[in-house]
């Protein structure tokens, strides 16, 4: 065990005028973790991811980063440069809908070589040889590395926007909804996938879902949000199988048995 | 005799938020330790929590009052009060666990089941997978299935996978529900040889064994957990 957080959060409020977003959110995420935060639609999920990774401005708290160099930065006090740098290569964003994090229009191989291109590689060959397998890794058949994410499958773009995500050797991931719009036999792969790529590379994770399978598959710990109030918050196993809270109890109750 | 296992004093019930808020009690003042070497087996009838001390020492389940002390990495660990992170490692090192059911992964084989604690603890992958290989063979375990997911196998077939998966790393601690439920008498042997080695080592193990003939083969002791029930007190 590292002693040392990833990330540390500390009263993150984000307020849409009178209306809550997040209320007082604090915690630590650790090298190797994955923490899902679980809720229904509209209880402050995405919002709470959105002022994690810099997109949303939060109006109150803090959100400190382990650089690479072993210093905590406070990410909103940080200029928009160096913001936009962590984005493009110690972090990774994978959208709910692909396109979002997508180039759509150009080839799938630009499409990984491009976060390559941002650390500082140069040499085509080099570049095109790591794309094509991380094409591979994620399950897209290197002959399609020309084609156009337009042209690819909701399962498959997504597990390119997966590539694109991994390939600069991010230590932390957010995930909106990463398995939200896909049928349940791709879901399957691409949890695997994503469960697979997180232990070898010995990633962090923070996965925003309302699936309550897909957190139990994939995280360590679990984050229960309710009215922009986290009210639960622990290990995931704990959570699913002795839940505390009355909305957590409802939430885990309401999981349909196949 | 080193002790890697003592529960005191530890009381849960669960609070039923959608049922008005009804309390059930489930154990009251739980105490009791297993030694290095000793395979204790908690004894009573269904339904008294024998399953819910497994998962409560196991951190599946909260714990009202009291503690459950681990020898982790020559620390004590209170298991009821550790943070995500601590009880991650306890299980990662210290603390093993065979559940009567195989929560199964679409699309992981057999094999990269049961070697997964070996390479979650560091292990390469062609060596735990080799040690995988071993203990499935010796569960008689058909070599067609090691490359199939387990997510279509018998009720026995799985039991098996999730037993080398228990046992396959070298836990100090070792909790076993039920194992045995679900195997032909050839497989409840063949378990409990296991468990006897696994006694040898100095493993502490601590189980619950409805089968009186497995039950008679590997427990040192008996604990009977109907003393801790809040039904027999409210009868008595």
């Amino acid at each position: 065990m590292t002693d040392t957080p990833l990330l540390k959060v500390s009263g993150v409020s984000k307020f849409y005028g009178s209306r809550i977003g997040c209320k007082d959110v604090s915690f630590e995420l650790w090298p190797g973790e994955v923490l899902a935060i679980v809720g229904e639609s509209g209880s402050g999920k995405t919002t709470l991811l959105n002022c994690l990774s810099t997109r949303l401005m939060p109006t109150t708290g803090s959100v400190e980063y382990r650089m690479r160099d072993g210093n905590f930065r406070d990410l909103y006090h940080m200029s928009e440069a160096e913001r936009r740098f962590l984005m493009r290569t110690d972090w990774g964003f994978v959208h709910q809908n692909p396109a979002d994090g997508l180039r759509m229009t150009v080839s799938a191989g630009a499409n990984v070589g491009e976060r390559l291109m941002a650390v500082g590689d140069r040499h085509y060959g080099k570049i095109r040889e790591t794309a094509s397998d991380w094409l591979t890794r994620v399950e897209i058949g290197t002959d399609r590395i020309d084609d156009q994410p337009r042209a690819f499958s909701g399962g498959m773009r997504q597990r390119l926007q997966i590539a694109r995500n991994l390939v600069t050797g991010p230590r932390l991931v957010f995930m909106d909804e990463p398995t939200g719009g896909l049928d349940v036999s791709v879901q399957a792969r691409l949890l695997d996938l994503v469960r697979g790529l997180v232990n070898d590379l010995g990633l962090s994770a923070i996965v925003v879902t309302h699936d309550l399978a897909v957190a139990r598959l994939l995280s360590h710990r679990m984050m229960v949000m309710k009215d922009g109030h986290v009210i639960e918050h622990g290990l995931t196993d704990r959570v699913l199988d002795d839940p505390r809270e009355p909305y957590t109890q409802l939430l885990v109750s309401s999981i349909l048995q196949v | 005799m080193a002790t890697p296992l003592v529960v005191s004093e530890v009381f849960k019930s669960f609070t039923m938020h959608l049922r008005d808020g009804i309390k059930l009690p489930v154990v009251n003042d739980v105490n009791f330790s297993v030694a290095s070497g000793e395979c204790v087996v908690l004894g009573g009838p269904s339904g008294i929590g024998k399953s819910s001390i497994l998962k409560m020492l196991y951190g599946n389940y909260a714990v009202d009052a009291g503690q459950i002390l681990i020898d982790h990495k020559d620390r004590l660990v209170d298991i009821a009060r550790a943070d995500p992170r601590t009880v991650l490692d306890v299980r990662r090192h210290t603390l093993g666990y065979v559940s009567q059911f195989l929560r199964t992964v679409p699309r992981v084989s057999a094999l990269d089941v049961v070697a997964e604690p070996l390479v979650a603890r560091g292990i390469a992958a062609a060596e735990a997978r080799e040690k995988a290989a071993e203990l499935l063979a010796k569960l008689n375990l058909p070599q067609e299935l090691w490359t199939l997911p387990p997510a279509t196998f018998s009720g026995g077939e799985q039991q098996r996978v999730n037993i080398a998966r228990g046992f396959i790393t070298s836990h100090r601690i070792l909790l076993l529900d039920e194992p045995t439920a679900s195997l032909d008498a050839t497989n409840r042997r063949v378990v409990v040889d296991m468990i006897a080695d696994k006694k040898r080592e100095g493993v502490a193990l601590l189980g619950i064994f409805h089968d009186e003939e497995v039950r008679e083969a590997v427990a040192d002791r008996i604990l009977d957990v109907s003393q801790f029930s809040p039904r027999k007190a409210v009868a008595a």
